[in-house]
C-alpha cells in the first residue's frame, strides 16, 4: 500500500528558541489505523500543525499521499481532514453553518455540501441541534461536530488530536465504534490520545515522540509484547489484614480484599493460584489491569528507553 | 484547486460575511444612518443655511457625498477588521487554513464581504440624504467606480489591521486615531479652497481627499482635483493594500505559528 503521510528529518524551531522537533521521520501506510503519543510538550501537535500548514517547518520533508507540501500544499491539503484538540469554530454559528461552510472551503458545491452535512451530523447524532448556536452545545458534542466538520469533504487522511477528550465513556466508546467504521470504509486515521486504552483499542501502529525526538515507532501489537511484567488484579473472598508473601513476585493490598500482583512472562500464573491456596486464601475473580500500554508509555517517556521491560 | 472550487470557497466566505453582518444589522446598518441624519439635520438643516453655498450648490448638498463616502469607509473597514479578527481570537480562521484554498480567495472573499457592507451602509445613508436634499448624479460611472475601489481599499485595511492586531484594543486604534482624523480632515464638510495655502497642501497628503473628491464629482460633478489624479490614488492605494493582504497571509504573519 502506498505512504498516505511520510515525514522525514522534520524540525521545528520556534522564534522563542524552543526545538519542538528535532528531526522526526515517521511514515504512515494508506488505510492505517495510526497513534501518535507522546506527553504534553513532546511536539504532537507541532507535527500535526505542520502537515495542515497552521504551523511552518524549519526543515525536512512531508508527503500526503505522494504530495509534497513545498510544493504541492493545495492538493495534499484536499486529502486531509483535522480535529484539532481545542474547540476552534464560531461559537455564534449553527452547527449546519459550520459543517456546510467547511465543505465550502474545500469547492464542494452547496447542495451536495448539504446532503454531506446532514449525513454526517445524523451520523454523530448531532442533527437535532444543527440550528442551534454551537455555544449551546455540550462538551461531548463539541467535540463530535469538530468530527463531523473534518470528515464533510471525505478525506482520506483524518488527523484526530484527542478526540474524546472530556466525552464520557458511553459516548467515547460510540465514538470509537464511528472511527472504527471511518476506518474500515477506507480512511487513514492518525489519533493523539491521552487515552492510551483508546490507541490500546483502535490503533495498528504507534510512534511515541518526547522531547521533539521519536522514542517508538512500531506496532502496537510489538510493543505490548516488550512489557515483560503484567500485573494481575485478584478480587479475594475473605479480607486480608495484610498483602500475604509470595517469594518471587511483587504483591501489594490495594484494599483489604484486592490484591495486586505483578507476574513476569517468564512465569506461571499456576503458581500464584496454588500458593493464594495454600495461604487459605479463596479468589473471586481475576483481571488483567488495563493501561498496559500505559505503563510502557510512562516507562518510556520518563526514562527515555527504547526497550523497556 | 481549480477555478471552479475557488469560484465555490468565494461565494462561501461572501455568504458567510454578508449573514454576519445583517444577522447583526442592529449594530452594523442602524448606527451609521442615525449618525449622518444627525449630521444632515445639524450641519444641513441648522448650521446649513448660515454657510449658504459652496461651489454654487447649497452646504447640504455640498456635504452629502463625504458623508456617504465616510460611513461606506468605516463600514468596510470594521466589517473586515472585526470578523478576521473575531475568527483569528476563536481560532476558527483555521477553518480556512487548512483548507485548500489558495491566500487570494480568503483575501477577496473577506474584502467582498467589507465591500458588500459599505455599499449596503451607503445606500441606507444615501437614501436618508434624499429625505433632506435632492441628489443629481452627475457622473454614474465615477460615482459607482470610486465607491466600489474605496470600499474594497478599506475592507483590504481593515484586513491589515485584522492581521496584526493581538487584542481587541488593538482593533479600534486605527480607526479611532488614524482613520477617523483623516476622514473628517478629507474634505468631507469643506473645500480644501477654503484652506490657507500651507494647510491646502497638506491636505493633499490625505488620501480620503481624494476619494472623497472623486465621489463627490460623481454626484455633483465638483472637485477640488482632477478626477484621474483621485483615481490614480485611489486604485494605487487599493493595488498595494492588495498585495500587502497576499504578503501577510502567504508569511503567516499572526495566523501561523
Amino acid at each position: 500500500m502506498a505512504a498516505a503521510l511520510q515525514i522525514e528529518n522534520l524540525s521545528k524551531t520556534y522564534r522563542s528558541g524552543v526545538q519542538a522537533l528535532k528531526g522526526v521521520s515517521f511514515e504512515v501506510r494508506e488505510g492505517d489505523f495510526f497513534a501518535l503519543l507522546g506527553p504534553n510538550g513532546a511536539g504532537k501537535s507541532t507535527t500535526i500543525g505542520i502537515v495542515t500548514s497552521l504551523v511552518r517547518k524549519t526543515a525536512g520533508k512531508v508527503r500526503v499521499f505522494d504530495h509534497d507540501i513545498d510544493h504541492h500544499f493545495s492538493r495534499a491539503k484536499q486529502y486531509i481532514g483535522v480535529v484539532p484538540q481545542e474547540f476552534n469554530f464560531n461559537i455564534f454559528e449553527k452547527p449546519i453553518n459550520i459543517v456546510m461552510n467547511q465543505a465550502g472551503y474545500y469547492g464542494i458545491p452547496r447542495s451536495r455540501a448539504c446532503e454531506r452535512a446532514e449525513y454526517y451530523l445524523k451520523a454523530l447524532d448531532l442533527w437535532e441541534k444543527r440550528n442551534q448556536p454551537a455555544r449551546f452545545l455540550s462538551g461531548g458534542m463539541k467535540r463530535r461536530l469538530l468530527i463531523a466538520r473534518a470528515l464533510v469533504h471525505d478525506p482520506k487522511l483524518l488527523i484526530l488530536d484527542e478526540p474524546t477528550a472530556g466525552v464520557d465513556i458511553e459516548m467515547r466508546r460510540g465514538m470509537w465504534d464511528f472511527m472504527r467504521e471511518i476506518n474500515r470504509s477506507g480512511t487513514t486515521i492518525i489519533l493523539t490520545t491521552h487515552y492510551l486504552e483508546e490507541a490500546e483499542s483502535l490503533c495498528r501502529n504507534i510512534v511515541i515522540i518526547d522531547h521533539g525526538e521519536l522514542v517508538e515507532n512500531t506496532t502496537v501489537r510489538a510493543l505490548l509484547n516488550k512489557l515483560h511484567i503484567e500485573t494481575f488484579v485478584f478480587d479475594l473472598k475473605e479480607p486480608l489484614a495484610a498483602a500475604p508473601a509470595l517469594p518471587g513476585y511483587v504483591v501489594r493490598l490495594v484494599d483489604s480484599t484486592t490484591l495486586e500482583i505483578d507476574i513476569s512472562k517468564e512465569k506461571a500464573i499456576n503458581a500464584v493460584f496454588e500458593s493464594l491456596t495454600a495461604q487459605g486464601i479463596q479468589v473471586v475473580s481475576m483481571r488483567n489491569k488495563s493501561n498496559r500500554l500505559e505503563e510502557l508509555f510512562i516507562k518510556m517517556v520518563s526514562n527515555g528507553k527504547k526497550n523497556p521491560g | 484547486m481549480d477555478l471552479q472550487h475557488q469560484y465555490i470557497a468565494f461565494g462561501t466566505i461572501v455568504r458567510r460575511e454578508i449573514t454576519r453582518f445583517t444577522r447583526i444589522w442592529t449594530q452594523t446598518i442602524v448606527p451609521p444612518a442615525v449618525t449622518t441624519t444627525l449630521y444632515f439635520l445639524i450641519f444641513g438643516k441648522l448650521i446649513g443655511p448660515r454657510i449658504g453655498v459652496v461651489h454654487g450648490v447649497p452646504y447640504i448638498q455640498y456635504i452629502v457625498p463625504g458623508l456617504v463616502m465616510m460611513s461606506i469607509i468605516t463600514s468596510s473597514y470594521a466589517n473586515v477588521v472585526a470578523s478576521f479578527y473575531g475568527s483569528k481570537f476563536q481560532r476558527n480562521l483555521d477553518e480556512m487554513l487548512v483548507s485548500p484554498m489558495p491566500d487570494y480567495i480568503i483575501v477577496l472573499g473577506y474584502a467582498a464581504g467589507g465591500v458588500a457592507r459599505g455599499l449596503c451602509v451607503g445606500t441606507v445613508v444615501t437614501l436618508v440624504a434624499l429625505c433632506f436634499v435632492h441628489l443629481p448624479v452627475a457622473h454614474w460611472g465615477v460615482m459607482v467606480s470610486v465607491c466600489l475601489l474605496t470600499s474594497m481599499l478599506f475592507a483590504f485595511a481593515g484586513l491589515v489591521n485584522a492581521i496584526f492586531a493581538n487584542s481587541f484594543d488593538d482593533i479600534n486604534i486605527i480607526p479611532t486615531f488614524v482613520l477617523t482624523p483623516l476622514t473628517y480632515l478629507g474634505g468631507i464638510f469643506y473645500s480644501i479652497d477654503m484652506l490657507p495655502d500651507f494647510w491646502r497642501g497638506v491636505s493633499f497628503v490625505n488620501p480620503i481627499l481624494y476619494m472623497v473628491n472623486g465621489f463627490r464629482y460623481g454626484i455633483l460633478g465638483l472637485t477640488d482635483m482632477s478626477i484621474g489624479m483621485a483615481y490614480t490614488i485611489i486604485i494605487g492605494f487599493t493595488v498595494v493594500m492588495f498585495l500587502l493582504c497576499l504578503y501577510l497571509l502567504k508569511r503567516g504573519t499572526g495566523i501561523r505559528n
